[in-house]
């Protein structure tokens, strides 16, 4: 049966569940351009014949494969602009540089992408208010107290606060931070802020 | 939270506004905010507000600069700054956002705008936008557009992605009395249902029907 395996790739991303990224699938995408790529020219030679012999009788299957046409186009932009989402959300997670383990299910172009939406992101953020502009993925929750109790879930090293202090981030040793410095640290899962 | 606030960089807003002072200035802020989070579909955009506010918070950091270390008024103070950031964080971000999850319609919008009349977008949003329609485009083109049959090459963005959901229901207190709002615009019953809204009582209503109370103030999304 026809868009089946567009179908396929969409149920795969479906079933990742909120905000995962599986592996770019390449080859799932090359069957269905492939099945669209069989499709026209059927449809072509069809058109062909029912011009030169009249043969009205063929126009309600080419109608037919051109909306199978029309419904594989839909689900590969549904399937890409989805991951496109996911990755969106990466930038606004992770910061402006992925995981390796991610980047690894990302296709070429969507590395392109994400560096695209990266640089307007940046240019947006910079030119907000004064020189320095503002990072508007920081703050991301309301803040309940100035300084916050974290613990290190891994070897990071020195770590400039504010008033120029430097502390060193060890394994599992615990420290008392300003909230709005640790925030992205957390997200990484550099740190781990430590609710009594 | 204002006194904090107004004591600390009193005189700092000498700005386009006529006379605002910076409690009035957080109090627009909040209602911007609130009624971005709350809203459907994008709204006006404020950014000389959202200039000020940032000109404030420079302003009260260079105050904090000059006090003593390890004095409590300090920490009071950079709270306020904390609260004041986030707040301005959240409401830039939630106009991107949707920015980006409704960036044809965002556009169209602009482009059918009347010459003079005020622009949804401010100018760096409106770059973004634009910038993120194209990167979308060339990324689909790239994909999986091109390989397609000649007659399938282009996906007309505009109906490929959703509209802001304009019927989607908001609570809202209402600020400035109003009378006969149309609650039900087009049905087919005779009698059009129509509702007289009180200063400081809340409801629960359509967008579509109170949308133009949001812009112009008279309403405040909660």
């Amino acid at each position: 049966m026809f868009c089946e395996k567009a179908i396929e790739i969409i149920r795969e991303l479906h079933r990742m569940g909120d905000g995962q990224l599986p592996a770019f699938n390449e080859d799932g995408i090359r069957q269905v351009l492939e099945e669209m790529k069989a499709l026209y020219e059927q449809n072509q030679s069809d058109v062909n014949e029912a011009k030169s012999e009249g043969k009205s009788e063929l126009i309600p299957t080419i109608k037919f494969r051109h909306c199978c046409l029309l419904r594989n186009q839909r689900c590969i932009a549904a399937y890409l602009y989805d991951r496109l989402l996911r990755i969106r959300t990466l930038r606004w997670e992770y910061g402006s540089v992925l995981p390796t383990n991610i980047r690894f299910h990302m296709c070429a172009e969507e590395l392109e992408w994400f560096n695209q939406y990266k640089k307007s992101l940046a240019t947006f953020m910079r030119s907000l208010g004064g020189e320095e502009g503002l990072d508007i993925t920081q703050d991301m929750k309301p803040p309940k107290s100035l300084y916050i109790e974290v613990r290190c879930l891994k070897d990071h090293g020195e770590f400039e606060i504010d008033d120029g202090t430097i502390i060193l981030l060890k394994k599992n040793s615990q420290h008392f931070l300003p909230r709005w410095k640790c925030e992205q640290l957390i997200r990484q899962g550099v740190l781990e802020h430590i609710m009594s | 939270m204002s006194d904090t606030l107004s004591d600390d960089a009193s005189g700092g807003d000498d700005g386009q506004e006529d006379v605002m002072t910076p409690a009035e200035l957080i109090g627009k802020l909040e209602e911007a905010w609130l009624n971005e989070k709350f809203s459907p579909e994008l709204l006006e955009n404020k950014s000389e507000m959202g200039e000020c506010v940032m000109e404030q918070l420079t302003h009260m950091e260079a105050n904090l600069q000059r006090v003593r270390r390890g004095d409590v008024k300090a920490s009071v103070h950079r709270m306020e700054i904390d609260r004041i950031r986030f707040v301005l964080s959240s409401y830039l971000r939630s106009r991107l956002q949707k920015i980006e999850k409704f960036f044809p319609h965002v556009l169209e919008k602009e482009k059918s705008r009347v010459e003079g009349d005020p622009s949804f977008l401010s100018p760096e949003e409106f770059a973004f936008a634009k910038e993120y329609l194209a990167n979308t485009e060339t990324y689909l083109k790239a994909v999986a557009l091109k390989h397609m049959p000649p007659n399938l090459q282009t996906v007309d963005m505009l109906k490929a992605v959703p509209e802001p959901c304009l019927d989607s229901f908001v609570f809202l207190r209402v600020r400035e009395r109003q009378e006969n709002i149309l609650v039900e615009p087009e049905t087919d019953d005779q009698r059009e249902y129509v509702v007289d809204l009180d200063v400081d009582s809340q409801h629960l209503m359509r967008y579509r029907a109170i949308a133009p109370l949001v812009s112009s103030g008279a309403v405040q999304l909660i």
